[in-house]
């Protein structure tokens, strides 16, 4: 019996050392692009900013009510780094903010929307050709059908323009997209022959979906998650430069943009902090994209 | 009927049974009659090899018996019990683990991004849920050993291992939950010749220690010869001949089946001068969605005749002694007449 346990040990140790290599090789394949490191960094640097803004933000009070009308308009300098706007308000503190903002929507959208729009993919998928399929992608073709920024912008008029209803909008024109590439690629794999190898075993249904379809498929999903994060950040500063997301003095980014284009072109620095922002995130989680298709893609 | 009782020569029991199987696909063009009624049986502890050439239907034979697909007429049993029209989602768990499947491709039989442990562990969790973890890590290494794998194999992905290493890794997955009859769906034929043969001598090991039934589908009379104990030449849709492979291989009876033999390719002189004369490999399979009428091999075949053009020929019984031969062709129609 001994000998035996020493063997399993053994075993044990070999499996996490084989995980270990993998992420190892992965890691390589991310980081031999400059640019997805590149990508990484900004990511990293600004998550953090965003993260502790309370901290970074050279003056945290201006991210909301606060007005000081001797120091208005004032241009770029070392005390103001993008200047200051029509109250008084430090701007670079302000789209340090604006980036918690970004991100909060992102992690929400991306979070209800990826496991979402994940299953029903899915599940279509799977049982391409039942009842359940034709409900779950013709639904998805409705929403499809529809323009996503007039669907939003629709969306925010009836509910009340705000940052949660905002968040509403972008999801509800999100989920269709994963899960119409969910259900093309579930539907390509799901007479693979490991599939009915699993099956001639007696695996369940829902087994087969999450632990030998999806992980085949969870490249793409997540590539196209960090890619579709740039496009949440856009469109939710369209909604908000249109006036129906976050209100003033909410500290986002499209508000932001919206508020100062007023004062475009005498005072053209207010809306250089916030345009940077939102060009600077979108940037970050593109790099960041093509870095994790590059390791998916080696495997 | 008939059949069925005279092949009964053998003392062993029957495993399988197939009586009349029909698998037909409706397509926009027609029906494909992909299986046309076709009836055999598989012996305890038997390798039966059913060979034809692509679009014989002899995949779909495998299929059907699998149950991903249902039969359309005629019927499968095991072990006497009904399973043609069973869907494979609705047998139960015991029949699941008796029959058992390996794919034609390694390649696209494993997930890929499954390690050879995962592979082969799902195989003990559902039909031995009860195991512990260690017992499970040992049955697993038991089982990699058995067909030739060393340990050192566990952690690996498909992607990382060799055409040969990943059949045997199908093959520990199928024989993992210890089944009693396996479908072995042209199991070497995406694999390379050394592969091939640790492959085969795996498979024979495995029937010698455990008395397991094959069912072999394949092209490669090669294999056939190595392994099996019966043969099964289908063409269309249909079984032209049945008959031990020693005596399918020195004697062949049927066109189609000379045809076949004549076909292997061969090295030297004497090994050609083997081959069955007198047929030379002509045309290709026509279609299964209008088979020509009476015998469907007589558009290739040299001695056609005027009936094999209007009637299907019957099967017809050229056993000699306790061998049962059976054969689908008017040219020994009279032959059998004459000798009742």
């Amino acid at each position: 019996m001994s000998s035996k346990d020493i063997d399993i040990e053994f075993i044990l140790k070999k499996e996490r050392e084989m995980k270990r290599e993998r992420l190892k090789r992965a890691w390589f394949r991310f980081k031999r692009s400059k640019l997805a490191l590149t990508g990484l960094s900004i990511f990293l640097a600004l998550l953090i900013a965003a993260t502790f803004a309370d901290y970074v933000a050279p003056y945290p009070k201006h991210a909301g009510t606060y007005v000081n009308f001797k120091e208005r308009f004032q241009p770029p300098s070392l005390k103001h780094l993008f200047g200051t706007d029509h109250l008084g308000r430090d701007i670079f503190s302000r789209v340090i903010f604006g980036l918690r903002l970004a991100f909060l929507m992102i992690g929400i959208v991306i979070s209800i929307v990826l496991p979402t729009g994940t299953v029903l993919g899915l599940i279509a998928g799977y049982y391409k050709g039942r009842w359940i399929e034709h409900i779950i992608m013709r639904l998805a073709d409705m929403f499809v059908a529809l323009p996503p920024l007039i669907l939003a912008l629709s969306i925010c008029a009836i509910l009340e323009p705000n940052i949660v209803n905002a968040m509403i909008a972008v999801t509800l024109m999100w989920w269709p997209w994963y899960t119409r590439m969910v259900y093309s690629m579930t539907s390509a794999l799901r007479n693979e022959p490991y599939v009915w190898a699993v099956r001639a075993l007696g695996m369940r249904d829902l087994s087969i979906m999450f632990k030998e379809i999806l992980p085949n498929i969870l490249g793409p999903i997540l590539t196209k998650a960090t890619l579709d994060a740039a496009w949440v950040i856009l469109i939710g500063a369209a909604i908000s430069f249109l006036g129906l997301g976050a209100q003033p003095p909410t500290p986002d980014l499209g508000t932001m943009v919206s508020e100062y284009m007023t004062y475009f072109p005498k005072n053209w620095w207010m809306i250089l902090g916030p345009v940077l922002g939102i060009a600077i995130i979108i940037m970050a989680f593109n790099l960041l994209g093509d870095g994790l298709r590059e390791v998916f893609a080696g495997e | 009927m008939a059949n069925t009782d005279i092949e009964k020569g053998s003392e062993h029991p029957i495993m399988l049974r197939l009586k009349n199987l029909k698998k037909y696909f409706p397509t926009s063009r027609g029906t494909v009659k992909a299986v046309d009624g076709i009836s055999l049986n598989v012996f305890k502890g038997e390798t039966l090899a059913l060979v034809g050439e692509s679009g014989s239907g002899k995949t779909t034979t495998a299929h059907v018996i699998l149950g991903r697909y249902i039969a359309t007429e005629g019927s499968v049993l095991y072990k006497n019990i009904e399973i043609g029209h069973m869907p494979l989602i609705k047998r139960p768990l015991w029949l699941r683990r008796e029959i058992q499947i390996v794919f034609q491709d390694p390649a696209t039989s494993l997930n890929p991004k499954k390690t050879v442990k995962d592979i082969i562990e799902v195989a003990i969790k559902i039909h031995y849920p009860k195991l512990s973890k260690l017992d499970r890590v040992e049955r697993l290494l038991e089982l990699l050993r058995y067909v030739g794998l060393t340990e050192d194999f566990l952690f690996k992905l498909p992607g990382e291992l060799g055409g040969g290493e990943k059949q045997l890794v199908a093959l520990a997955r199928a024989l993992a939950t210890d089944p009693k009859f396996l479908i072995l769906d042209e199991p070497t034929s995406a694999l390379d010749v050394s592969a091939q043969s640790k492959i085969l001598k795996t498979l024979l090991n495995i029937q010698r220690d455990r008395r397991l039934s094959y069912i072999l589908i394949t092209h490669d009379l090669a294999v056939v010869r190595n392994i099996s104990h019966r043969v099964a030449v289908m063409y269309l849709g249909k079984i032209v001949e049945k008959a031990p492979t020693e005596e399918l291989f020195s004697n062949p009876l049927h066109p189609y089946t000379r045809m076949l033999l004549s076909s292997i390719p061969t090295l030297t002189e004497e090994e050609s001068k083997l081959l069955p004369k007198g047929i030379e490999s002509t045309g290709e399979i026509a279609s299964a969605i209008n088979p020509p009428p009476g015998c469907r091999f007589h558009p290739r075949c040299p001695y056609a005749m005027d009936i094999c053009k209007k009637m299907e020929p019957p099967d017809i019984n050229v056993s000699k002694g306790s061998k049962v031969r059976i054969v689908k062709c008017w040219l020994y129609a009279e032959e059998s007449k004459t000798k009742l």
